[in-house]
């Protein structure tokens, strides 16, 4: 018991743990606290989006490896979920048939293979995130082998999330083509317009958010963090201190990827409707743009930028909504110029600015 | 700098009451063999920067091995710890049945050899005492990675090490503050928490002030005995404090090999090296 309670004063001082109980408890209480209720599912997709940014922040961040195909994990694990609602209405579709409207449109006559047992809520979750996290291990092994690393290891992951964008769009691949997978209807029996599973929902979310976090805070406290930290900084030196640092990095990078797994699977419900323009190339740059804001190597910073980033886009995309990009591109150009350790870089520097400030109205001499 | 107030360090004190092995070391009482390079060559693209090299080390010794550059001094070390392939030949340790050659970085790390490299490589963003704890010897699977921690018996261990290499008021500094001397050293410590059979140590006294380089010079001296240590070094004024022993290379051979004494005499040395 004591050995639990001093590891977990390893991962936070105990005035830290109050406040992401604190924040964790009001932002999952937010529906009961007269959040309106259409605004409910945009907070819960970004909810979903904070879970992608700490999966993001673990690999890049912690292991210096930036993805930039995290879109591509994100969508399958939003696919496995779609799968579940799309079988969960057999029979209730325009065709009334047992298949997916768009199979029927197609004249399937039956399910292909890998649609069977998603019937099932259980088996969709676990494939919605052994397959981005299957995914991830046998590409990750093939690259981190061949000890391909920095920018060229960035530039595969855009042409893998690339190549599945394309292999998505195919009617014949089964998932529903470019118009994906939509018109849900239920969750577990509960109907997805209902303001309360809409809350149930946001609050699951919540919990995920708040329990990913003490995971990989867990993650980064343990040894495990010091040596992906000093894999990070000097991988040669870290092998030849005796580990390997391929399964290091592999361990990160799967994890990462069944994360990024949840987040997708939590988001589709919510948003609902799931198609190849997830994986698109600048969905996965998007997500390094919000750690990069919000600053790497804090996981706290990743959930700030993922909200700050994803919320100025919807706000501005309703008001003024060519500008959006251009703003983007903007923040990206500040923070990597000015902000390089993000927003969370500039609280100590607030802080002695604050001290400073103080200290000069209190008329000390410095 | 604040290296000077480091040689009253108990482990430096202790360097010096060791007493200093006679030279020459005579053929019969050799010690026990702890490394067989053999026959060692390593081609890039034509060019030969080793060509056949053999040496043997003993249990306990500390050599230096020195040679003008493009010698292929460096490139030796980067074959024995697993970082460059050799063309042909093979490396053994301990027992003749392993061939390092054949083996990864971290395996050959594993079985007990490390390596400082020329310039100081600390991990820059961890702690003084991080940077040990990398270092120690012990399991370095993923699984207890991620689940052991510190053991009381490993906080002892990383508190010597610091001790020893006089850092030990230092340990929650972050490594990539200290000073470069500093840095030198703890270097050398993560070797010692490492617990090598063969420590490889690439210039270690490369940019230090003279303090510095007695001090890392006691350091040595200290480790020597213990393991088996092996330096290159171009500062000759520091290999004749620390060395024992000496290997020349020479265009990727083995030109000269003996104590000291010997090595300065010996007209094809002056000749390559010494006499510049």
């Amino acid at each position: 018991m004591s050995a639990l309670a001093s590891r977990l004063r390893e991962m936070h001082a105990p005035r830290a743990w109050a406040a992401v109980g604190v924040v964790g408890l009001v932002v999952a209480l937010l529906p009961l606290m007269g959040l309106p209720a259409h605004l409910v599912p945009l907070f819960g997709k970004f909810l979903c989006f904070g879970i992608a940014a700490l999966a993001m922040d673990l690999v890049w961040g912690y292991a210096g490896i930036l993805s930039l195909g995290h879109g591509l994990f994100f969508a399958l694990g939003g696919y496995g979920m779609g799968m579940y609602l799309m079988r969960s209405i057999a029979g209730e579709g325009v065709y009334r048939s047992n298949l997916p409207d768009f199979m029927v449109f197609l004249d399937w006559k039956q399910l292909p293979w890998y649609w069977n047992g998603f019937q099932h809520f259980g088996f969709a979750m676990a494939m919605a995130l052994l397959v981005p996290g299957a995914l991830a291990l046998v590409f990750g092994w093939f690259a981190f082998r061949s000890r391909i690393r920095g920018v060229y290891f960035s530039i595969v992951t855009q042409a893998l999330t690339y190549a599945a964008t394309l292999l998505f769009f195919q009617n014949a691949a089964g998932f529903g083509g470019n118009n994906g997978l939509t018109d849900f209807k239920r969750i577990l029996g509960w109907p997805l317009h209902d303001p309360g599973t809409r809350a149930a929902l946001y609050v699951v979310s919540a919990i995920a958010l708040v329990g990913t976090y003490v995971l990989c805070r867990y993650v980064v406290t343990s040894r495990l963090g010091r040596v992906l930290r000093a894999v990070r900084d000097a991988e040669l030196k870290t092998r030849f201190c005796g580990y390997e640092s391929t399964h290091y990095k592999l361990f990160v990078w799967t994890l990462s990827a069944v994360l990024c797994g949840l987040a997708g699977a939590l988001y589709v419900p919510q948003v609902g409707i799931i198609n190849p323009s997830e994986m698109q190339p600048a969905n996965s740059i998007e997500m390094a743009i919000w750690v990069a804001v919000g600053g790497r190597g804090s996981l706290i910073g990743a959930v700030i930028g993922a909200c700050i980033v994803a919320g100025g886009k919807s706000w501005l995309t309703n008001t003024i909504p060519s500008a959006w990009l251009y703003v983007l591109g903007g923040l990206f150009v500040v923070v990597t110029l000015f902000l390089p350790r993000g927003l969370v870089g500039l609280v100590p520097k607030l802080r002695l600015a604050l001290a400073a400030v103080v200290r000069r109205r209190a008329g000390q001499p410095m | 700098m604040s290296a000077t107030a480091v040689t009253t360090d108990p482990a430096a004190v202790d360097a010096r009451e060791t007493p200093v092995v006679s030279l020459p070391v005579p053929e019969a009482a050799r010690g026990e063999l702890v490394l067989w390079i053999e026959d060692l060559s390593v081609s890039f693209e034509g060019f030969k920067a080793l060509n056949g090299v053999s040496l043997e080390l003993e249990r306990g010794e500390l050599r230096c091995l020195i040679g003008p550059n493009g010698a292929g001094k460096t490139t030796l070390m980067d074959v024995i710890t697993g970082k460059t392939r050799p063309t042909t030949g093979a490396v053994y340790l301990d027992r003749r049945d392993v061939d390092l050659t054949k083996l990864s970085e971290c395996r050959i790390a594993e079985l007990g050899v490390g390596r400082k490299f020329q310039r100081p490589t600390v991990f820059q963003g961890h702690t003084v005492y991080e940077n040990c704890e990398l270092a120690l010897r012990g399991r370095k699977g993923v699984w207890s990675a991620l689940f052991t921690r510190r053991t009381v018996a490993e906080r002892a261990r990383i508190e010597e090490v610091l001790e020893t290499i006089g850092l030990a008021s230092q340990s929650t500094r972050e490594a990539g503050l200290l000073s470069h001397g500093q840095k030198q050293w703890l270097e050398i410590g993560m070797l010692l928490a490492q617990d090598p059979k063969v420590l490889l140590v690439d210039e270690p006294v490369a940019g230090m002030t003279h303090a510095e380089m007695e001090r890392t010079a006691e350091l040595l001296r200290n480790l020597a005995g213990k393991r088996t240590i092996v330096v290159v070094e171009h500062d000759m004024e520091f290999v004749r404090s620390i060395a024992r022993r000496v290997t020349v290379l020479h265009e990727g051979r083995v030109l000269a090999d003996g104590p000291m004494a010997q090595i300065q005499a010996d007209p094809r040395v002056v000749e390559v090296y010494l006499g510049e």
